[in-house]
């Protein structure tokens, strides 16, 4: 049975990988920093699980310091030029692409035969994150692909991964720890709090503004949270519940269905929403990546206020009437 | 009242520029501490709050780890990029006829609105899609109308590349029955004693969803033109 265990076992291994590395990158003079960085995080996936809640804390709280104190550097692995990529690009031709879509092509088939095969009675997948378990495979499938193929140095996937890594640098944790600070904010009842604020200072006396306070503060609370998860129970134990649908009668289905969505429209907003939003500006090398309102954000802000309005209208129109 | 104070941490450190990680542990521990206050609590007390916030932030941490192994994708992506992978992206862009910044974000768009309507979230995605793909892509169409791209033009084609990428997959995966938030909508309405069927939950998710197709790729449509009035504007390189 492949488990998700395997996968951060994976994912330990590159990541020490980059750290060793990094450490003899001369061409980095912070490179010791990238070490401690990528090093650390090499040793939550390998042994997290075996260390206590405190020093998972602590190794955090390591994570934070470095980045704080902008101890990470960019690596410059040797790679090859803008010229000999035009050629090999030339010469190999849309052959390239198989390797890539190999991580969509596998994501896919693990999701409709491999997570349902069973070999001698025992399931192929184990019972968490079977998406990412199939992701592991198509990774592994096309770098095997790839190698073979291409025949690169040992090291250059290594390299290669680590020269993008670095390029993503602390960013790359970020949804891990702000999903990590949802955690906390559960357990202190912050969102309990906000969801107070709502139900006691708002006068929602007619449907159109309870429909409004719901929707809006699904996406207000979402940009504050930075999940539409987190903001869908309070919200909806606040305002949705005791307003839309008990007091006016809506119907809950489309009130909570068109709510979430309309949550989603304050993640699109907000820089909190890291993996959705910051991460693809560093991945892009957008010049405004640390800005608290990158160009990825900006564009979306438009076609976010609209649907969060649309929205309303929707839940008004149809969750009264069916 | 005062667990808000987290937030009023988070909100200020972002606003301040201050490393947003070092601004997150800071926010956490805030908020455990500001939980743990009351009238006649000591010091000793607030300390153990403190290290108790830590160790469930860790457990958290820990218990998220899958959320970072999507960086195992990097090793191949680079090592594609290494022998052209987005340089064979433009290629096949500048020949093919007709292909325009906003053609291809739309098709895109559309395609992964599809796959994810169909449960499908993970065939698109920024590190396995949009940087190797769909951003060159893009990229390539706009110089093939318009030649050397200035700088912010070129950022917004990438910035619209990351965006379609996200706003496809939002408004796509709640048809799916089985999607996370679905599910999360299901459990919560039966905590409260209201009995739906995923269906009937997934069913309410179609009209936003063209909304946001009508929404989106409208602008997509506009983007082309609006790409050829910044290039040709005399403060492009602004």
């Amino acid at each position: 049975m492949i488990t998700l265990q395997w996968l951060y076992i994976f994912a330990g291994l590159v990541f020490l990988a980059f750290a060793l590395l990094s450490a003899g990158d001369r061409a980095n003079p912070k490179r010791l920093g990238n070490t401690a960085f990528w090093g650390l995080l090499a040793g939550s996936f390998l042994f997290g699980s075996y260390l206590s809640d405190l020093a998972n804390g602590l190794l955090v709280v390591a994570l934070a310091v470095l980045a704080g104190f902008k101890w990470l550097g960019q690596g410059r692995p040797a790679t090859t030029t803008g010229e000999e990529r035009l050629a090999s690009a030339e010469r190999r031709g849309d052959w390239l692409f198989v390797p890539a879509l190999l991580i969509p092509a596998v994501a896919l088939l693990g999701a409709l035969v491999l997570d349902r095969t069973v070999i001698l009675g025992v399931p192929l997948f184990g019972p968490e994150q079977p998406t990412l378990i199939a992701l592991g495979l198509g990774v592994a499938a096309g770098l095997a692909l790839a190698m073979a193929w291409l025949r690169p140095p040992v090291l250059a996937p290594l390299q290669e991964g680590r020269r993008l890594m670095d390029a993503v640098g602390w960013a790359g944790v970020l949804p891990q720890m702000l999903a990590a600070l949802g955690a906390v904010f559960v357990i202190a009842g912050v969102g309990d709090r906000i969801g107070d604020l709502f139900a006691t200072y708002l006068p929602l006396d007619h449907r159109l503004l309870a429909v409004i306070a719901y929707c809006v503060g699904m996406a207000l609370f979402t940009f504050i949270m930075g999940n539409a998860f987190a903001a869908f129970p309070v919200m909806t134990a606040a305002v949705g519940l005791p307003l839309v649908v008990e007091q006016f009668g809506g119907n809950p289905a489309i009130v909570c269905a068109i709510g979430m969505l309309s949550g989603f429209c304050g993640t699109l907003t907000t820089p909190m929403a890291a993996n959705f939003n910051v991460v693809p500006a560093a991945l892009l090398d957008l010049p405004d990546r640390e800005a608290p309102f990158n160009g990825v954000i900006r564009v979306q802000v438009p076609t976010a206020a609209l649907i969060l309005l649309i929205n309303v209208a929707l839940m008004y129109f149809l969750a009264f009437r069916f | 009242m005062w667990v808000l104070l987290g937030i009023a941490v988070l909100v200020g450190g972002f606003v301040a520029r201050l490393n947003p990680l070092a601004v997150i542990l800071a926010a956490a521990v805030v908020t455990g501490v500001a939980a743990a206050f009351a009238p006649g609590v000591g010091l000793p007390e607030l300390w153990a709050a403190a290290l108790d916030t830590i160790a469930a932030f860790g457990k958290a941490f820990n218990d998220y780890r899958y959320i970072s192994v999507i960086w195992l994708v990097l090793p191949l992506i680079g090592i594609l990029e290494r022998y052209g992978l987005q340089e064979r992206a433009r290629i096949l862009i500048s020949r093919a006829r007709g292909a325009t910044t906003g053609r291809i974000l739309l098709a895109y768009f559309i395609l992964r609105q599809i796959s994810a309507a169909l449960g499908q979230t993970k065939l698109g995605g920024h590190p396995q899609m949009v940087r190797p793909l769909i951003a060159p892509m893009a990229e390539a169409a706009a110089e093939a109308r318009h030649g050397d791209l200035p700088d912010a033009v070129r950022y917004r084609v990438r910035a619209h590349a990351a965006a379609v990428d996200n706003i496809a997959l939002f408004f796509g995966e709640d048809i799916f029955i089985a999607i996370a938030s679905i599910l999360l909508i299901k459990g919560f309405l039966e905590a409260n004693g209201i009995l739906v069927e995923p269906l009937q939950l997934s069913v309410w998710a179609i009209p936003t969803a063209i909304a946001a197709l009508l929404v989106h790729g409208t602008r997509l449509v506009l983007l082309d033109r609006s790409l050829t009035r910044q290039v040709a504007a005399p403060e492009a390189g602004r």
